[in-house]
């Protein structure tokens, strides 16, 4: 499979708390192929975070098991040495809060040309002054030469999100992980930063990984999504067979909680993901936030199962699940 | 950042204003005045009232301190009555050493702190960390004045090593080499002992300022962008945590006035320290006044100082 870019096996992150190892990242398996957007959501607290920094190794103290295959090398073997060659090279991140993610001593231009410094290192000191002001025009920044020299504090929000994702694009990356890129936005910046990604998507011929807790922008930018709870994968399938046929009663809620035109009562599944060190790590972990449902309806331990080709669920007994709202079973378009 | 250095200026004056008026008032209030100790204590009570008629002694406040600062601005700062000379000249001799031994102690503050801090920041709560942060709670908890004793003893008298007091050996000609030398072996001593002390604080506050840094998103992206280990403490985290530092750098002062004060007392040496403590001792309340006025005047002048230090390297204050 040559469009393979990136094949996750097994992959466990367990952070150190108190005595003892908690995963954050529970036995993950997921492929990105090249030009794919896969999109991951979850509530806050499922993990997404925890596993795009594992994909970039950037968790300073957390035991990382499994295998990241990222085309021909396992980042989860990589050496310091390999991974600091693949960052900001051919693997990169947009991160959440653009707020902090600058250096804010540092001009923006060259905080833009250190990821060519570090990568290109060939380049002259003209071309890489170049390529920064061709970055700050392809990230839609005015201005590029008054940008380049000026503070991160200078400027807006959403202008520093937009040099974060200049950083990230500057060496053309196969692997491009984007965390939340426009939570800390306001709405109208949040659009305006989606269109970029999405336009750079176009140009880029790259695998994206795009993490959001907003389904609408799922609908939008992403070919695949990963549905996440509690560290784990509950469901993946291709975006439209996702917000067609619904399985997994935890999608189900998420798609419930986004208003539609003429419901303004949003559904919100009650309670809120369990933390690290509560969490039950025996039978299905999505039981406890829908106790209206007979225990003895769920599999003791669900794995992730193919119910159609490309579409996987961890949930067997997803057709006999129903929100008191929906009424009995059968009603949801539950059943496959 | 001229802006804001007009403006912190336009701060510092009504300080220094504020601050002779505090001194003034603190002055009115000890005993005796610019009389006591000058005349024969044979004089008649009247005749000692003419004398203060004429020196404007029974004038309102207002108009002696119009008389003081006025004084005070143009360098007279009155006679002191156990020297028997003007309090400038008394001082005169003594500022430049105690600003020599300030300024060096202030070198080996930093030479102390700056690699002790960024090990200790770089390496947390590994056994190297434990043990420089041993020292800073060491250097907290002893008394400077006991511990400049123990060095003293120590180095000076049982090894022999750095002369015992004064600030330059006898006979040497000023101006040559061998003069700038034994000044400088008698100042290394003292300030030997106020750095190791004093530089503790500046070792931890180091250290936290890059516990804290390492930790900030930034970083995080540095590390994304591929760069080393060593680019990401050199060019990010370093230049983050000493920022802070430069701001602490008037609080150094200040400290190193008390420093000097011990220091200079137990080392012998004649600098402004000793002078007022010896003063305050005797009562020789003009020079002691007078002290107290250049000691908070220096004070905000070092705050100053660091704050157009941090006007000049933080982005964030330059460009306003
Ligand atoms: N460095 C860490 N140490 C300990 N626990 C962590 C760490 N990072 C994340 N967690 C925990 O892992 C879980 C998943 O967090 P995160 O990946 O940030 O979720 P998300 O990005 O989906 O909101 C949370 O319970 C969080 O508290
Ligand atoms: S196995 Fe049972 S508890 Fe788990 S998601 Fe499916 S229906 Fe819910
Ligand atoms: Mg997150």
């Amino acid at each position: 499979m040559s469009n393979r870019l990136l094949e996750i096996e097994n992959l466990t992150t367990s952070f150190r708390i108190g005595d003892g190892y908690y995963a954050a990242v529970d036995n993950v398996s997921l492929t990105v192929n090249r030009n794919e957007v896969l999109g991951i959501v979850g509530e806050s607290g499922s993990g997404k975070s925890a596993l795009a920094f594992s994909i970039m190794r950037l968790h300073n103290r957390a035991k990382i098991e499994g295998k990241i295959n990222l085309e021909d090398t396992d980042l989860v073997k990589a050496s310091t040495n390999e991974l600091n060659k693949l960052r900001g090279d051919s693997l990169s991140m947009i991160f959440q809060d653009p707020l902090t993610a600058l250096n804010p001593l540092m001009e923006i231009g060259a905080q833009i040309g250190e990821t060519l410094v570090l990568h290109r290192p060939q380049m002259s000191k003209k071309q890489r002054y170049d390529r920064v002001i061709e970055l700050l025009n392809l990230v839609g920044i005015p201005r590029p030469e008054h940008v380049y020299q000026q503070y991160p504090h200078e400027l807006s929000g959403g202008m520093r999100q937009r040099v974060v994702i200049a950083i990230a694009i500057a060496n053309k990356p196969q692997l491009l992980i984007a965390d939340e890129p426009t939570t800390a936005l306001d709405v109208t910046i949040q659009a305006q930063i989606l269109d970029l990604i999405h336009k750079l998507k176009e140009e880029m011929d790259a695998g994206i990984i795009l993490i959001t807790h907003d389904l609408g922008v799922v609908a939008e930018m992403a070919d695949r999504v990963a549905v996440m709870y509690a560290g784990e994968i509950v469901e993946v399938a291709e975006v439209h067979t996702l917000f067609e046929n619904p399985l997994h009663p935890y999608t189900r809620s998420l798609l419930n909680s986004v208003p539609t035109e003429g419901q303004d009562k949003l559904h919100v599944i009650q309670g809120i993901v369990p933390s690290l060190k509560n969490l039950p790590r025996t039978g299905c972990r999505f039981a406890a936030r829908i106790p209206w449902i007979d225990e003895s309806a769920h599999e003791e331990n669900p794995v992730l199962h193919e119910v159609s080709p490309g579409h996987y669920v961890r949930c067997t007994c997803h057709s006999k699940f129903y929100f008191p709202e929906e009424g009995k079973e059968g009603e949801a378009n539950g059943a496959s | 950042m001229w802006k804001f250095i007009v403006r912190r200026l336009l701060v510092t004056f009504p300080q220094i204003v504020l601050l002779s008026i505090l001194v003034f008032v603190m002055a009115q209030f000890m005993p005796g005045d610019a009389l006591t100790g000058q005349v024969d204590p044979n004089v008649s009570p009247e005749i000692k009232q003419q004398i203060r008629e004429r020196l404007g002694l029974n004038n309102p406040w207002y108009v002696q301190y119009t008389d003081w600062i006025g004084g005070a601005v143009t360098g007279d700062f009155g006679q002191s009555f156990r020297f028997k000379m003007p309090v400038t000249d008394l001082i005169e001799q003594r500022i430049y050493n105690t600003f020599w031994l300030s300024l060096v102690t202030l070198i080996f503050m930093y030479i102390i702190a700056v690699p002790l801090g960024i090990i200790s920041g770089r390496y947390n709560d590994t056994w190297l960390d434990q043990t420089i942060t041993g020292y800073t709670y060491l250097g907290f908890a002893t008394p400077l004045f006991i511990f400049a004793l123990v060095m003293l003893w120590i180095f000076g008298y049982q090894f022999g090593w750095f002369p015992t007091s004064g600030s330059v050996a006898p006979g040497l000609s000023p101006g040559s080499w061998d003069y700038v030398w034994s000044k400088f072996q008698h100042l290394l001593l003292p300030a030997l002992s106020m750095a190791l002390i004093g530089t503790v604080s500046t070792v931890q506050y180091l250290r936290s300022e890059i516990v804290d840094t390492k930790q900030r998103d930034f970083i995080i992206t540095a590390r994304a962008k591929g760069a080393s280990e060593s680019r990401v403490y050199n060019r990010h985290i370093l230049r983050n945590s000493v920022l802070p530092i430069a701001a602490f750098f008037g609080w150094e002062i200040t400290g190193l006035i008390s420093g000097t004060i011990f220091i200079e007392r137990i080392f012998g040496y004649p600098g402004m320290g000793a002078l007022f403590l010896e003063s305050v001792l005797m009562r020789d309340y003009s020079v002691v006044t007078a002290l107290v006025l250049l000691f908070g005047v220096a004070a905000i002048l070092g705050a100053l100082l660091s704050d157009i230090i941090l006007s000049i390297v933080d982005p964030r204050i330059r460009i306003k």
